[in-house]
C-alpha cells in the first residue's frame, strides 16, 4: 500500500465524508421517527431509567387529563399542554436513539452490499465442486480465479493474487494477497483481479468478521459499556433523589394549605431529572461506534472504542507508520581517492541483481546522481542475487570486473576472503553512518572497497506534529523497529517518540506490553502478522490490519479496513470524544436545573405564599406559563443537542486540565445560563398565545 | 495464620468490645473526671463550685454567672427570661422573628418601662437570652434604668451613673466595643451603698 | 472588630489543625519503632484488646467490628439511662426516664448526633451524664476518626484497612483524651464549674428561692466541643453561663468545634500521602465555611423583624443570644456548629433571622464544610467521587480517583449513600408536616413552623444535634423517628464509603499522565465545589424556599 501522496489522503477523506450521511437526512429521519413511536413500549423504555420515569409521568398526566375531561374541570388546556410536552420529551429521546441507530444501519448497509451471494468453487480431495457461498463451512478450501468474488473470509494457503478490496475499504488501488506471509487474509465480498489463489475458509457465511461487526453497528447485539453502565446508575440515582424532592413537595404543600396538581409536580420532576443526558446517552454510544466505522475501523465491541480513550501508551511500528515504507539510499561516502561518481557507478553495478526496495533505491539514487552517464544493465553479466543469508548482492561483468555491495559484515568477509583487510578509515565511515541513523551499505570492486552508501529512513510528513499532539493528550509513543539500537535511537530522536524497542522480535513487543501493563498503563498496538497475534491479544487495544492474517484479526479487538498504521491515533480520539460527550451533556443537564427551579418553584407556591413572587427573577408571565416554559425548554433541548450527541463535542488534543476547563465553561456555565434565556423566550412566545 | 483463625470470630470480638468498654469508661470517665475534679478543687475552687456568692451570714444569694429575677424599682432589672430565671431549667424563648408572641412580649416591657419613640429602649431589655440566665445587661440598658433606680433609692442620678461606669466591663476587651454590667453584682453594690 | 474576632477563631483553628493533624497521624498509625512512648501505648492497647485488636482487617471485617462495638455503646448507655434512678452519683434524685426518650438519647449519642429531647439539668443524674453520655462522646467521636483513618488507608491502596479496635483505642486515648484534658483545664481556668455537688439553693436579693443546677461541667463540655458531639450538660447548652461563662471560654469552645474536623483533612492527606490534594479539599471547605460565616453574620446583624416600628434601639438580632460573647458570636458559632455536625449552640437558633437559619440548614444539608469528626471528610469523599466521575469523563478518559478507575460498583454505592440524606430529611419532613406528629408540635406559626420540622430532620440526618428548640420534640413519634434516622444516617455513610474504598483499593493503580484529571489543582477544587453545590444543594432548594426564604420574604 502507498502512503506517499497527499492526493491519496485527500481522496480517502472525501470518500469518508461522502459515506457519512448528513445529520438529518430525510429518509433517516423518517425511519427514526417511526422507530421512536415503536420504542414507547414500556419494556423497551425500562432500559433507560430516566426516560422510563418520564414516560410514567406522561401516562399519569394523560390519566389526569382524561379525568379532567370527564369532570369538566378548570385548567384543561394547561393539563393538555403538560401532557403533550411530556410525550414529546419521551419521543424526542427515542428519536435521538433511533436516529443514531438508523445512521449505523445505513453505514452497515453499504458494507452489507458486499454480502451478495456468490458461487464458490469448493475443492474436495483435489476435485472442484460448485456450491453457493452460504453453504461453505470453516476449514473448507475454495479456489478463486481472476474476476471472481471471494465467497467468505479466509486465508490464502496457496498462490498470490491482486485483490480489489474497494467494496469494503473504498480503496481503489488493488492489493496483493499471498500465501504464507502477513498478507494472507482475504475478506468475503472482495474480488480477485489477477492470478488464482486457494483459500481456506475461516468463517461461515453470516458469521464472518464483517457480519459480526455489522450486527454490532446496527444495534442488534448492543450491550452497555462499563462507563455507560456506571453513568446509567448515576443518572438513576439522581433521578431517585429528585423523585424524593418532588414527592416530598405534595405533603409539604398540604402543610401550607396548597393542593399541588399532579401535572405540575410531574412537570417539576421531569425538569429536574437529567432527561437531557438520559435521552441522548444511547445515541452517544451508537454514534461512537458509527464514527469508528466511518474511520473504516470495525470494533468488536463498544467497550473497545470506549477503552481507546484511556490508552496511555501507543506501540507503533516504525516502518510505514513513522517512516515512509522502506529505507532509501540517500547519500554516498567515498573513501579517500575514490570519486563520488565512481562510487555511484559501482554501487549501481552491484545493485542490478538486487530486487529489494533497498537495491532499487540505490539504482534510483545513482540515476539521479550520474544522469546520462549511468551504467545500463549489461547482458551476459552474472548476477549475484541478494539473499537473506549472504546479505550481499553483486554482479560479475564479462570483462572480469566484479562488484559487490552489502551489509558491512558481509563485505568484510568477502574482501577478507580475498586476503584484503578492513581499513580503519572504512570502519570509521561505517560507524559514522550508523550513528546518524543510516544503514551503511559497503560497496566493493574486486577486493577494493570504494566507500559506503547510506540508506536512511524518510519520516512521514507531519508525523512529528502528530506525536506532539499525542503527547499533549498524555500519551506515550513507543516505536518498534528491527533496526539496531543506534539506528533506532537516531530515528526516535528525529520523529520525537518517547521510547523505542530496537531489534524487536515479536516476544519483545509482548514483554514490553506486559511491563507497561504491570505499571498500570493501558497499551494500544497495531499489527498484522500471525506473530503479532499474542501481542495484539495482550494489548488493551489491539488493532489488526484487514490485510493481515486471520490469527491477527481474531486476536485484536478492532480491525482497520484501510490497514493504515496511523489509524490508532484516530481510534483513540474517537474513544476520548465519546467519553467527553457523555460528561459534557451530563454536566449540562444538571446545570440546567438551577434555572428550572427558579421558573417552577415560585410558580408552584405563588398562590399560597404570594411573597414568593420575588423569586420570579425571569419575570415569567403566569405560574402556568412559567411551568410550561421550563418543561418545553427541557423537551426541545433534546433534539437541539442531537448534533452534539452524534458528532461528539469538539475535540482538541490538549492536556486534561485544559479540556476540562473548556468543557466546564461551555457545558457547565453555559448549562446554567442558557435555560434562563431559553425559558424566558418560550414564556414570551406562550404569552402571545394568550392561553396560559 | 490459619484460615480458621483468620475467620471473623464474633465471640472474641464481643469479649474485646467488652474489655474496651470497661477500659475506656475507667480512663475517660473515672480517671479523667477525678483528675479534673481535683484540678478544679485545687486551682479554682470557687468557680469550680459554680461561682456562688455568699452574703455576710454565709448564705448563698446566687451565682455571679447566673441571672436572677428583679422586679422592684430600686434594683436594676435583667433581660427578660423565657424560664423566669429558673437556674435548674435553662432555655430561650425560641420565638422566631415572625412570631407575634415575640412582639407582644416586647410591647409589654416597652409599656412597663415607658419607652417612647424619642427615647427608644435598648434591644437587650426586650430580648430574652438564650439560656434565660444571662447575668448581664448592656451598659446602655443599665443607664436606661438608672433614673428609676436612683429615684427609688433616693440617690442622685450621678452617683448611680458613676457606680455603673465603674462596674461596666467589656467582656472581650477591644474585640467587644459594647460594655456590659453584671446585674446581680451591681444590685449588691447598690445594697451595700445603702448601708 | 467583629471581623477580627471571626478571623481570630478561624485562623487559630486552622493554624492549630496542622500540628493537631501531625499528632493524630502519629497516634493513628502503627508505631514506627520498637521502643518509646508510642510503642508502649500500643502494647497497652494490645493488652486491653487482645489478639482481636492486633489483626489487620479488610473493609468488611473492619465494618463488622465497628458495628459490633457501636451496638455495645448503644446497649450499655441504654441500660445506664434506664437504671439511673438506682445508680449512684444522683444528688438531685433524678427519676425514671420515658422509654422512647431513652431510646432516642442512646441513639443520639451513639450516632455522635447529640440531639437532645431531654434537658440535662432537669432529667439526668451525674452518673448518666458522665458514664453514659460523656463516655459516648469519647467513643463515638473515636469511631469517626477510626473510620476516616480506615478510608484513607483504603484510598492509599491498602485492602487491609487496619484494625478497628486498635484504631478506636488510639483515637480515644491518644487523640481525644489529651485534647479534652487540655481543653477542660482551660475551661476550668475560664470559670466553668467542675463539681459533684448537687444543685445549690440561693436566696435571691428580692428574697425568692433560686435552685442553681451545676455539676462536672468542664469535663463534659470539653469533649462535647472537641468530638463534634454537641450534647450540652445543660438544656441551654453553651448558651448557659456555666457551660460557657465568658468571652474567652467562648473562643476556646469555638476553636474546639472545628479543630479536629480541620485536622482530619490534613490527616487524610498524610495517610494517603497526597498533601496537595488535601490542600485543595481543605481550601474548598474553608471557602465554603468562610462564605457561610460572612453571610450568617451579615444576615444576623439585621434587627429582628419582630421589633419593627417599636421604640427599640436598632441593633442586630439578639433574641436568644448572650451578651458576654459579643455581637457576632451567635452567628459564627451557629455556622461552625452546623458545618461540623457538632450541634452545640451558644444562642437559640430558632430565634435567628430567617436567612441566618437557612445558612445553618445549608450547613447540615451539605455536611461537608469540615463536617463531623472523621465523617465530614468521608461525606466529602462521596461528592468527590461523583464530581470525579462526571468531570473525569469530560477529559476523555474513564474517570479515576487517586489513580483508580471509578466504575459502576463505586457509583452505585456513592449514589446510595448520597440518597440517604435527602431521603431522611425530605421524607421525614414530608411525613411530619402532613401529620399532627409534626404539625401540632411547632412553636411558631407559618413557614417558620415548617422550618422547625425541617431543621429537626436535617439535624438528625446530618448527625448534628442542634435544633430549633421551640419544637416540642419530646414525643414518642419524634423520639422514634429521629432516633432511627440518626442511627441509619450515621452508619450507612460510614459503611458504604468504606466499601467504595475497599473496592478501589483492589484496583490496579494507573499512572498519572497529562491526560489524567489531576486532583491537586485549583480546577479540581472548582469541580468539588460544583458537585457539592449542584448535587448537594439543589436537592434542598424547594424546602429552603418554602421555609426560611418564604419567612424572610414575608415581612
Amino acid at each position: 500500500m502507498k502512503y506517499n501522496t497527499n492526493d491519496h489522503i485527500q481522496a480517502k477523506l472525501d470518500r469518508r465524508r461522502s459515506r457519512r450521511a448528513s445529520l438529518f437526512k430525510k429518509d433517516l429521519v423518517r425511519i427514526a421517527a417511526r422507530q421512536s413511536v415503536i420504542m414507547l413500549k414500556p419494556w423497551v423504555m425500562a432500559r433507560n431509567p430516566v426516560m422510563f420515569i418520564t414516560e410514567i409521568g406522561a401516562v399519569m398526566t394523560t390519566l389526569v387529563l382524561v379525568l379532567d375531561l370527564l369532570k369538566h374541570r378548570y385548567g384543561l388546556i394547561y393539563t393538555l399542554a403538560v401532557t403533550v410536552v411530556l410525550w414529546a420529551t419521551v419521543l424526542f429521546a427515542n428519536f435521538a436513539e433511533a436516529l443514531a441507530e438508523a445512521r449505523g444501519k445505513a453505514q452497515a448497509d453499504t458494507l452489507k452490499r458486499t454480502r451478495r451471494k456468490a458461487m464458490a468453487r469448493k475443492v474436495i480431495n483435489g476435485l472442484e465442486e460448485q456450491v453457493s457461498s452460504d453453504e461453505l463451512h470453516e476449514g473448507e478450501i475454495v479456489l478463486v480465479k481472476a474476476g471472481e468474488i471471494i465467497p467468505s473470509d479466509g486465508e490464502v494457503i496457496e498462490g498470490a493474487a491482486t485483490v480489489d478490496e474497494s467494496a469494503i475499504t473504498g480503496e481503489s488501488a488493488p492489493v496483493v494477497r499471498e500465501a504464507g506471509g502477513d498478507r494472507s487474509g482475504v475478506t468475503g465480498g472482495t474480488r480477485v483481479l489477477s492470478d488464482r489463489i486457494s483459500i481456506r475458509i475461516t468463517a461461515r457465511a453470516g458469521q464472518s468478521f464483517l457480519d459480526r461487526m455489522i450486527a454490532l453497528v446496527e444495534g442488534a447485539v448492543r450491550q452497555k459499556t462499563p462507563n455507560e453502565l456506571a453513568l446509567t446508575v448515576t443518572l438513576a440515582g439522581l433521578t431517585l433523589a429528585f423523585l424524593l424532592v418532588t414527592g416530598a413537595l405534595w405533603p409539604i404543600g398540604r402543610f401550607f394549605g396548597v393542593d399541588l396538581p399532579i401535572p405540575t409536580l410531574i412537570a417539576l420532576l421531569v425538569c429536574l431529572i437529567p432527561t437531557t443526558i438520559g435521552a441522548l446517552l444511547a445515541a452517544i454510544g451508537l454514534a461512537g461506534m458509527d464514527r469508528a466505522l466511518s474511520a473504516n475501523v470495525l470494533a468488536k465491541s463498544g467497550k473497545a472504542v470506549e477503552l481507546a480513550g484511556d490508552i496511555d501508551t501507543l506501540l507503533l511500528d516504525k516502518t510505514g507508520t513513522i517512516t515512509l515504507g522502506d529505507r532509501q539510499a540517500t547519500e554516498y561516502f567515498p573513501l579517500t581517492g575514490v570519486t563520488r561518481a565512481q562510487l555511484a557507478e559501482s554501487a549501481m553495478w552491484a545493485s542490478f541483481g538486487d530486487q529489494t526496495p533497498e537495491g532499487k533505491s540505490i539504482i534510483k539514487l545513482g540515476e539521479e546522481t550520474l544522469g546520462s552517464s549511468a551504467p545500463l544493465e549489461t547482458p551476459g553479466a552474472k548476477v549475484v542475487p541478494f539473499t537473506a543469508h549472504s546479505r550481499l548482492s553483486g554482479l560479475d561483468l564479462p570483462d572480469g570486473r566484479s562488484f559487490r555491495k552489502g551489509a558491512p559484515d558481509a563485505i568484510y568477509a568477502y574482501i577478507q576472503g580475498q586476503a584484503a583487510s578492513v581499513t580503519p578509515a572504512l570502519q570509521a565511515l561505517v560507524d559514522g553512518v550508523g550513528r546518524h541513523g543510516g544503514t551503511p551499505i559497503v560497496v566493493a570492486e574486486g577486493k577494493n572497497v570504494l566507500g559506503v552508501v547510506a540508506l536512511s529512513d524518510v519520516l512521514k510528513p507531519g508525523i512529528r506534529d502528530r506525536f506532539e499532539r499525542l503527547r499533549a493528550m498524555g500519551l506515550r509513543v513507543v516505536m518498534v523497529t528491527g533496526d539496531n539500537r543506534l539506528t533506532a535511537a537516531a530515528i526516535a530522536g528525529q520523529a520525537g517518540v518517547d521510547d523505542y524497542i530496537a531489534e524487536a522480535k515479536p516476544e519483545d513487543k509482548l514483554e514490553y506490553i506486559r511491563r507497561e501493563q504491570r505499571e498500570g498503563r493501558l497499551i494500544a498496538m497495531m499489527g498484522d502478522g500471525t506473530n503479532d497475534a499474542p501481542a495484539l491479544a495482550q494489548a488493551d487495544i489491539g488493532v489488526a490490519m484487514n490485510s493481515g492474517t486471520q490469527a491477527a484479526k481474531e486476536a485484536g479487538n478492532m480491525v482497520d479496513l484501510d490497514s493504515d498504521p496511523t489509524k490508532l491515533i484516530e481510534v483513540i480520539e474517537i474513544g476520548k470524544q465519546l467519553l467527553m460527550t457523555r460528561g459534557a451533556l451530563t454536566t449540562f443537564s444538571i446545570a440546567n436545573d438551577v434555572a428550572k427551579y427558579f421558573a417552577i418553584i415560585p410558580a408552584m407556591f405563588m398562590l399560597a405564599i404570594p411573597q414568593l413572587a420575588a423569586l420570579n427573577v425571569m419575570g415569567l408571565t403566569t405560574p402556568q406559563s412559567a411551568i410550561l416554559s421550563a418543561l418545553i425548554f427541557n423537551a426541545i433541548i433534546i433534539p437541539l443537542l442531537i448534533p452534539v450527541a452524534i458528532k461528539g463535542v469538539k475535540y482538541r488534543p490538549m492536556g486534561a486540565d485544559s479540556i476540562l476547563r473548556r468543557n466546564l465553561l461551555i457545558y457547565g456555565l453555559g448549562g446554567v445560563i442558557a435555560p434562563f434565556a431559553g425559558i424566558k423566550l418560550i414564556d414570551m412566545a406562550l404569552g402571545l398565545t394568550r392561553l396560559f | 495464620m490459619s484460615d480458621t483463625k483468620k475467620h471473623i470470630n464474633v465471640y472474641q470480638q464481643i469479649i474485646t468490645s467488652g474489655r474496651i468498654v470497661i477500659a475506656s469508661m475507667t480512663i475517660c470517665c473515672l480517671l479523667y473526671g477525678l483528675a479534673l475534679l481535683s484540678f478544679g478543687r485545687l486551682v479554682m475552687q470557687d468557680s469550680a463550685d459554680g461561682s456562688l456568692i455568699l452574703n455576710d451570714h454565709k448564705e448563698t444569694i446566687g451565682s455571679e454567672l447566673i441571672a436572677q429575677g428583679f422586679t422592684r424599682p430600686e434594683y436594676f432589672w435583667p433581660r427578660p427570661s423565657a424560664v423566669a430565671y429558673n437556674a435548674s431549667a435553662s432555655a430561650g424563648s425560641n420565638f422566631s422573628p415572625t412570631n407575634p408572641a415575640l412582639r407582644h412580649r416586647a410591647e409589654a416591657i416597652i409599656t412597663k418601662m415607658e419607652a417612647k419613640a424619642g427615647n427608644p429602649i435598648p434591644a437587650d431589655l426586650v430580648s430574652a437570652s438564650g439560656s434565660g440566665l444571662d447575668p448581664h445587661i448592656t451598659l446602655a440598658a443599665a443607664r436606661y434604668q438608672a433614673a428609676r433606680v436612683a429615684a427609688a433609692r433616693g440617690l442622685s442620678d450621678a452617683l448611680v451613673m458613676g457606680l455603673l461606669e465603674k462596674s461596666a466591663k467589656s467582656p472581650g476587651g477591644p474585640l467587644t466595643p459594647d460594655p456590659v454590667v453584671n446585674v446581680l453584682l451591681i444590685n449588691m453594690a447598690l445594697d451595700r451603698l445603702k448601708k | 472588630m467583629s471581623t477580627l474576632l471571626i478571623l481570630l477563631i478561624l485562623g487559630a483553628a486552622a493554624l492549630l489543625s496542622w500540628p493537631a493533624a501531625k499528632w493524630m497521624t502519629w497516634a493513628m498509625s502503627p508505631p514506627q519503632k520498637g521502643t518509646g512512648f508510642r510503642y508502649s501505648t500500643e502494647s497497652v492497647f494490645l493488652r486491653i484488646g487482645g489478639q482481636t485488636a492486633a489483626r489487620d482487617q479488610n473493609w468488611k471485617e473492619y465494618t463488622l467490628s465497628l458495628l459490633l462495638f457501636n451496638s455495645f455503646m448503644f446497649i450499655v448507655v441504654f441500660v445506664i439511662l434506664s437504671l439511673q434512678q438506682i445508680l449512684p452519683l444522683n444528688p438531685d434524685s433524678k427519676g425514671v426516664l420515658e422509654p422512647s426518650l431513652i431510646f432516642h438519647t442512646a441513639a443520639s449519642f451513639t450516632s455522635n448526633t447529640n440531639l437532645q429531647h431531654y434537658s440535662g439539668e432537669v432529667s439526668l443524674s451525674y452518673f448518666s451524664q458522665i458514664f453514659g453520655l460523656m463516655w459516648l462522646q469519647f467513643v463515638s467521636a473515636a469511631t469517626g476518626i477510626a473510620s476516616l483513618a480506615a478510608l484513607a488507608r483504603g484510598l492509599s491502596g491498602k485492602t487491609n484497612m487496619g484494625n478497628f479496635f486498635s484504631d478506636l483505642m488510639r483515637a480515644t486515648f491518644l487523640v481525644l483524651l489529651p485534647m479534652a484534658v487540655l481543653a477542660s483545664i482551660l475551661l476550668i481556668l475560664g470559670g466553668v464549674p467542675m463539681t459533684l455537688l448537687g444543685a445549690a439553693t440561693a436566696k435571691t436579693l428580692e428574697g425568692s428561692l433560686q435552685i442553681i443546677a451545676r455539676g462536672p461541667v468542664a469535663a463534659f463540655v470539653a469533649i462535647k466541643q472537641l468530638g463534634t458531639n454537641g450534647g450540652g450538660f445543660f438544656s441551654a447548652n453553651s448558651a448557659h453561663p456555666f457551660e460557657n461563662p465568658s468571652f474567652f471560654t467562648n473562643i476556646i469552645e469555638c476553636v474546639c468545634i472545628i479543630l479536629i474536623p480541620m485536622a482530619g483533612v490534613w490527616m487524610f492527606g498524610r495517610i494517603t500521602g497526597r498533601m496537595r490534594h488535601a490542600v485543595i479539599i481543605f481550601s474548598v471547605m474553608a471557602v465554603l465555611l468562610a462564605g457561610k460565616v460572612a453571610l450568617a453574620v451579615y444576615f444576623e446583624s439585621a434587627p429582628t423583624a419582630a421589633f419593627a416600628e417599636l421604640p427599640v434601639q436598632a441593633t442586630g438580632n439578639i433574641e436568644g443570644k448572650e451578651l458576654r460573647f459579643g455581637a457576632v458570636a451567635g452567628a459564627t458559632w451557629g455556622v461552625l456548629t452546623t458545618a461540623t455536625s457538632n450541634g452545640s449552640v451558644n444562642s437559640m437558633h430558632d430565634s435567628f433571622n430567617p436567612l441566618t437559619g437557612l445558612i445553618l440548614l445549608a450547613g447540615m444539608w451539605l455536611n461537608i464544610t469540615f463536617g463531623g469528626v472523621g465523617v465530614g471528610l468521608i461525606n466529602m469523599f462521596l461528592y468527590i467521587i461523583v464530581g470525579v466521575f462526571i468531570c473525569g469523563m469530560m477529559v476523555g478518559r474513564t474517570p479515576e480517583y487517586l489513580g483508580r478507575k471509578v466504575e459502576t460498583h463505586e457509583m452505585k454505592l456513592a449514589l446510595l449513600t448520597l440518597l440517604v440524606h435527602p431521603l431522611f430529611i425530605l421524607g421525614g419532613t414530608a411525613v411530619f408536616a402532613l401529620t399532627p406528629w409534626g404539625a401540632s408540635t411547632v412553636n411558631n406559626p407559618g413557614p417558620h413552623g415548617f422550618t422547625e420540622i425541617l431543621y429537626e430532620f436535617s439535624s438528625a440526618a446530618a448527625n448534628n444535634g442542634s435544633g430549633f428548640e421551640g419544637l416540642r420534640d419530646n414525643t414518642t413519634p419524634w423520639n422514634v423517628a429521629t432516633g432511627i434516622i440518626m442511627l441509619l444516617a450515621r452508619f450507612i455513610p460510614i459503611i458504604l464509603p468504606l466499601a467504595i474504598a475497599g473496592s478501589l483499593a483492589g484496583r490496579k493503580p494507573a499512572p498519572v499522565t497529562t491526560g489524567t484529571l489531576r486532583t491537586d489543582t485549583f480546577l479540581f477544587g472548582m469541580v468539588i465545589l460544583g458537585s457539592v453545590i449542584f448535587i448537594g444543594a439543589l436537592l434542598f432548594l424547594p424546602v429552603a424556599v418554602l421555609g426560611p426564604v418564604a419567612e424572610y420574604l414575608a415581612k
